[in-house]
């Protein structure tokens, strides 16, 4: 056992930052010993009322404040040497999602985290929710049969027009719907199906942003001719917020799932499982989900971040539910997609499909 | 406070069960003369009191209640503010101050760019904090809003930050500038009642899930029932049905024979479930089963005061 309580620091206090270190910070086995943020408006308003002590320098806070782990919640290009520096120091790491865009880097970091046995988890919180875990529950016991194609999809209304200032709208940062929407439906993917063997048919598309994409669209191959495909769109006005949904199609049912219920139609020869009936079966939220401690805007945050504390009690580092390592295979996945998305469609002139936007001058 | 207060999830497209239910109720609601037939419906069987998220639509509602002054004059809304998502799509595109500045009145009066200026340089939240009250209120000009909510997201995020400060500002603010009620809506019922005293906010109005599965009542339902034993706050039930994961009349029935719950929110889009809600709660929250002071329970639905 880890002695309590559990010392954490919270690190980029950003809307992730603010949510994770509110959960956390109400956790009744951890003690928040600092928060960080380069940016300081926050973090002062923080600093004044909260007590809590503040950093705008990342080593800085690591070498004076002893810690038992970090919460990282930074722009996505920040994760790869934050998580390693906190590693270094031998620190239990969640952070944020995506995990580090780089592939070897990704790697190097889920060998390093399991060398020094530390709990490593990333924030793909779908894979607490109790319909999604449910769909995965049904598929390890084989209850639709043979699973044929599999589609995820997610939309939501968060890029309406032509601009913004943040980070999410810059490339290099790892801004744009593919890692900020994209990647949580392709994270259930990869629990459902694992990696798939290739991509095509990829589409990164700005519908209103300048400089990255805001719908994405792709064909995920598997072995045995097994397919999924991902839609994902974040300037979807439609959607009052981010609506994240699964369907799964095989030979004796199909099975549909988003945060608030699991329907499952099951064919006349397919194995029930308990409390599970020929035809449609609906379960709902209510069924489905656990209690938490403390709720902030959805059980899932809070039971992803009673997990992680959970697993730093019991020095469980081995296998926990979204390690670095099912991160890093999503991570491969999203790489994949924008390779796939920049070599464009084949076409019999050998052109590409549409020319590349431009801005139209006066006579252009 | 009345013993039955309307809510308003189902005109947003929000349920807690279904999204293909929501997404049905948006369609079915997105004339806002949809909302106010509803709410008349409401109305005319007793129930005069709309819960309501300063949604952006909400406003149409208040100017069809202020270009109808004789009919609603009895009419009351109890704002719940502010409107989270248009703030967190806000904070995504524009990070959080810039978020903060676009809800910020943005021309006319000194005073507001006085307090908010200076509140951004200081770091002082009261300034920031009181001008997104007054521009969440705005619409409610002219009208009765005798109890304002903090929306629980809100609640429980400067909850968990313990931002204590911030329930003061809001409980002076929204009594000295609009003589309301403050009132504070929580998912950590047991966790909130703590802080709240020490920020001293006295006898507060606290709206939490109460149901008898207790679906989204942190801490357990019998922590719940011990702290409503214990009084010391106003009770308001909401999430009775848990999304209807309870039928009415179990959950009616159950939340009857708790002690001090003074009010229950709930939404219905139909006369007929407007009715059978309102029938049982007066069958089976009898005046009797109040406990609790001042409650306004005795008189069936509607009562005086806020």
């Amino acid at each position: 056992m880890t002695t309590l309580p559990i010392r954490v620091a919270v690190v980029g206090l950003g809307k992730m930052g603010l949510s994770h270190l509110a959960i956390i910070n109400a956790h009744p086995d951890v003690r928040v010993c600092a928060i960080c943020d380069a940016s300081g408006y926050v973090l002062d308003v923080l600093g004044k009322y909260t007590g809590l002590k503040t950093y705008t320098n990342y080593q800085s806070m690591l070498a004076e404040v002893e810690l038992d782990a970090v919460v990282i919640a930074t722009p996505t290009s920040l994760h790869a040497t934050m998580v390693r520096q906190a590693l270094e120091r031998g620190l239990h790491v969640f952070c944020e999602k995506p995990f580090c865009l780089d592939g070897d880097e990704g790697e190097a970091l889920v060998q390093m985290a399991a060398q020094n046995g530390l709990v490593n988890q990333v924030g793909y919180h779908n894979r607490f929710v109790g319909a999604f875990q449910e769909v995965q529950r049904l598929l390890a016991q084989g209850v639709i049969g043979e699973v044929t194609h599999v589609k995820v999809e997610a939309y939501g209304p968060v890029v309406l027009k032509g601009k913004g200032g943040t980070w999410r709208a810059e490339h290099g940062k790892g801004g744009g719907c593919l890692y900020d929407y994209a990647a949580h439906p392709l994270n259930l993917l990869t629990w459902y199906l694992g990696t798939p063997q290739g991509v095509g048919g990829t589409i990164l598309n700005p519908v209103f942003s300048e400089h990255v994409d805001d719908e994405v669209y792709s064909t995920l191959y598997y072995p045995d001719g097994v397919s999924a495909q991902l839609s994902v769109s974040w300037s979807d006005e439609s959607f009052r917020k981010m609506s994240t949904s699964v369907t799964v199609l095989g030979k004796l049912g199909r099975i549909r799932a988003d945060r608030q219920e699991c329907q499952v139609f099951l064919r006349n020869n397919a194995v029930l499982p308990e409390g599970y009936t020929q035809g449609w079966n609906i379960r709902y939220t209510t069924d489905l989900t656990l209690p938490v401690w403390f709720y902030v805007r959805g059980e899932e945050y809070s039971a992803q971040i009673d997990y992680f504390v959970a697993k730093i009690k019991m020095q469980a580092a081995a296998d926990n539910v979204n390690d670095f390592a099912s991160a890093l295979a999503t991570d491969k996945v999203l790489a994949m997609l924008v390779a796939d998305a920049a070599k464009g469609a084949s076409t019999t002139s050998g052109a590409p499909v549409t020319a590349p936007k431009k801005k139209r001058f006066i006579f252009g | 406070m009345d013993r039955l207060l309307f809510g308003d999830n189902q005109f947003f497209g929000i349920n807690h069960m279904s999204e293909e239910k929501a997404r049905a109720q948006s369609m079915r609601f997105q004339e806002i003369s949809a909302v106010i037939d509803v709410l008349d419906c409401a109305f005319d069987q007793g129930i005069r009191t709309f819960m309501c998220t300063t949604h952006d639509r909400i406003a149409q509602v208040a100017d069809h209640m202020r270009a109808n002054p004789s009919r609603y004059a009895s009419y009351q809304f109890y704002p719940c503010m502010p409107y989270a998502h248009k703030y967190a799509n806000a904070v995504t595109e524009d990070g959080m101050v810039g978020a903060i500045r676009r809800f910020l009145p943005s021309e006319g009066l000194l005073n507001a760019a006085l307090r908010g200026g200076k509140s951004l340089a200081t770091k002082d939240i009261e300034g920031i904090t009181t001008l997104l009250i007054d521009s969440e209120m705005k619409m409610f000009e002219g009208l009765n809003t005798p109890v304002v909510f903090l929306q629980n997201v809100v609640v429980d995020l400067l909850l968990g930050l313990g931002f204590k400060d911030a329930f003061r500002v809001f409980a002076q603010h929204v009594r000295k500038r609009y003589g309301a009620e403050p009132g504070f809506i929580t998912m950590n019922l047991p966790a909130l009642l703590p802080v709240l005293r020490e920020a001293g906010v006295e006898n507060p109005i606290v709206c939490s899930n109460i149901n008898k599965i207790g679906f989204r009542m942190c801490g357990g339902v019998d922590e719940y029932e011990r702290l409503l034993r214990g009084g010391g706050f106003r009770a308001v039930a909401m999430s009775v049905f848990a999304s209807g994961a309870i039928p009415a009349e179990e959950a009616i029935r159950w939340l009857g024979q708790l002690p001090n719950v003074e009010a229950m929110v709930f939404g219905a889009s139909s006369a007929s479930n407007i009715r059978s809600t309102r029938e049982l709660v007066e069958r089976l929250m009898p005046a009797a089963a109040s406990q609790g002071a001042g409650s306004g329970f005795q008189q069936p639905l509607v009562s005086v005061g806020g």
